[in-house]
């Protein structure tokens, strides 16, 4: 964990420049330094959008870490702190991520370890109860061979102004699987990057949804290196951007080996003036034969002052590979909306019902019950708000 | 019931309506017939208030109350049912959830107690077995793979359930065989009631071998250029549509 933004790191924040950073321009948007968040006086127990499915809880506010269970946790979750390790593996294209893992203040990182039999879960909660100040945080997420577990992220913000940059490294070790579940709800004002570089042994199965309506300018950025040999991907997302939000979601996956599958879909919901950007990008590397990726990204741009931008990519360098990738963006089907009015439904309830059901196949993905119905209830709320 | 006056209709600059006029009294059932383009679909869309259909003469009242200016919703729940000629699909929507949402948004727009889960599904499960209809396909998506003839089943089942004052079928027959067409008909027959009025928008005479109207009506160029009793059908279907040509 570290805090704040010196001088000298505004010239590392990616900026239109930069290829893959062209549609969330941070340089441009952040021009002064910023202090330190304050680590908070109280534990933040007990809340967030998925305290209801009762996991091992862990807190970071303002970057610092807030609360977690020492040492054992319940559920086959091993929760440590350890000085945090240089991180000379992440990728030169994750300019935030490095941030995260190389900037000063809290020198600590917290290391979650799925093990033992059952199916685990834990809740990492990152809380920004923060004002017009810096924070970054980094957690490591190992899952043992064998291991079915869950990981539960919530993106809370409390405050105005912050900017919260957030760096988790996962790794997925043989015939082990994990589902990812993230739900953010940041602050209007606020600038909120979370990068997630994930590893993965042959065998393991890794699943990923994201719910986001965005920030001031937000990102969910997530690079996948697939090693085939049966190891499967989901990675979904979904985004709900109203205001003058600004909602990013970025994937790469990078197929290493033969025998790998990658299955994703993306929509996305922009009004008012909001900005929704999906960045996919599936490369398929020398050697890595008989890959079976599909990417999907599917929007619905409601006002004329909302916009989507997209920019799916397949890189394929191997033999009999079966990539697939279908992208639209439209409004909302008039004809539909006419049919379900004429049977009596108001407009602002048919427009949300339709754009509820746009959503809903993402979520219908999810695996875990609990969270899906977690996910279908809060989607429910936000695409009411949005028509 | 239904009293429609010099009624004119825009579309896209376009006028289709040109002073129609019409009454459907309570307990009738009307046939209005015409040529291709002669404004049937048109009629049907203006009085449920579709987006782009612009009244710009005339009025249409349901029971004394004038629709135009209405929203669709309102319409609806004032008693006016459209049965499409070409239902529309809804992923992600089941039916059940669909025709329940629609019935109790009308519900309560009319200051009416919602129906709940228990009575709906007692009630709809027993229109639907009266349509022959599979209970399972209902808890699909709305209209989601569905033949034409289930469409149009669907369509029917919707009518039942939502009980309007107004029923507006617009070519109903089309797109089904036989059978089909006798279920939907029956359908039809079984919600004829005192204090409804039903108008059936067709081209063909074939479905009105099914459901006997009591007054039948030629549109054409835009105006109700001939009325009569059911007779009005079967001419129509010997001599044809030409001798309206001058009309339009």
């Amino acid at each position: 964990m570290s805090q704040g933004l010196a001088t000298s790191d505004l010239a590392e924040l990616p900026s239109r420049r930069d290829e893959d950073w062209r549609w969330t321009d941070l340089r441009g948007l952040v021009r002064q330094p910023l202090p330190g968040s304050a680590p908070l006086g109280d534990a933040v127990r007990a809340g967030g959008p998925f305290e209801s499915l009762g996991l091992s809880e862990i807190v970071l506010a303002n970057g610092h870490l807030n609360w977690w269970p020492e040492g054992e946790g319940s559920d086959g979750v091993d929760v440590t702190v350890h000085d945090a390790p240089t991180a000379p593996h992440l990728s030169a294209a994750m300019p935030m991520a490095r941030l995260a893992a190389n900037g000063a203040g809290d020198p600590r990182a917290l290391i979650l370890t799925f093990k033992g039999a059952g199916s685990p879960g834990a809740l990492v909660r990152l809380v920004s109860r923060a004002s017009d100040s810096a924070h970054h945080a980094r957690v490591g997420v190992m899952v043992e061979p064998g291991v079915d577990a869950l990981l539960c992220e919530s993106y809370e913000g409390q405050g105005s102004g912050y900017l919260a940059n957030t760096l988790i490294e996962i790794f997925v070790a043989r015939d082990a699987r994990l589902e990812r579940l993230v739900i953010a709800d940041d602050d209007a004002t606020a600038v909120s990057v979370s990068s997630a570089e994930v590893h993965l042994a042959p065998g393991a199965t890794f699943s990923q949804t994201i719910l986001t309506s965005g920030a001031k300018r937000q990102r969910f950025e997530t690079r996948v290196s697939h090693p085939g040999g049966g190891a499967a991907v989901r990675l979904d997302g979904l985004y709900l951007i109203a205001g003058r939000r600004h909602g990013d979601i970025t994937t790469v996956v990078v197929h290493e080996g033969p025998d790998g599958t990658t299955d994703q879909l993306t929509k996305g919901v922009a009004t008012d003036q909001g900005r929704g950007v999906f960045q996919g990008r599936i490369e398929v590397a020398p050697g890595a034969d008989r890959t079976d990726a599909k990417m999907g990204h599917h929007a619905l741009v409601l006002s004329d002052h909302a916009e989507v931008d997209a920019k799916p990519e397949l890189e394929i360098y191997a033999d009999d590979v079966a990539c697939t990738h279908g992208n639209t963006v439209g409004a909302l089907d008039e004809e539909a909306l006419f049919y379900a009015r004429q049977r009596g439904i108001p407009e602002a309830e048919a427009r949300a019902m339709l754009t509820q059901a746009f959503v809903g196949t993402v979520i219908e993905r999810i695996e875990h019950e609990g969270g899906r119905e977690i996910f279908r209830a809060l989607v429910a709320e936000r695409t009411a708000s949005l028509a | 019931m239904l009293s429609i006056d010099n009624l004119h209709v825009r579309v896209a600059e376009a006028e289709i309506l040109k002073g129609l006029s019409l009454d459907v009294p309570a307990g009738e059932v009307h046939a209005v017939m015409g040529p291709n383009g002669a404004g049937k679909s048109t009629l049907a869309y203006a009085l449920a208030g579709r987006p782009g259909y612009e009244v710009t003469a005339g009025t249409a009242t349901l029971d004394g109350e004038d629709l135009v200016g209405l929203t669709p919703d309102a319409r609806a729940a004032k008693g006016v049912f459209l049965s499409f000629q070409y239902p529309v699909a809804i992923p992600g929507v089941p039916a059940l959830t669909f025709l329940r949402t629609a019935l109790n948004a009308q519900k309560k727009a009319r200051g009416e107690a919602e129906v709940t889960a228990p009575e709906f599904l007692k009630a709809i499960r027993a229109r639907a077995g009266e349509l022959k209809m599979d209970f399972d396909m209902l808890r699909r998506g709305l209209n989601v793979d569905f033949s034409g003839g289930e469409k149009k089943r669907m369509e029917i089942l919707q009518m039942m359930m939502l009980s309007p004052r107004l029923a507006i079928l617009d070519e109903t027959d089309s797109g089904l065989d036989i059978d089909a067409l006798r279920i939907v008909a029956e359908g039809v027959n079984a919600s004829r009631a005192n204090d409804r009025a039903m108008l059936v928008i067709t081209h063909y005479q074939r479905l009105l071998d099914y459901i006997r109207p009591d007054r039948v009506h030629v549109l054409a160029g835009g105006r109700i250029v001939q009325s009569g009793g059911p007779e009005l059908a079967l001419e129509l279907e010997r001599a044809g549509y030409d001798r309206y040509a001058s009309a339009a």
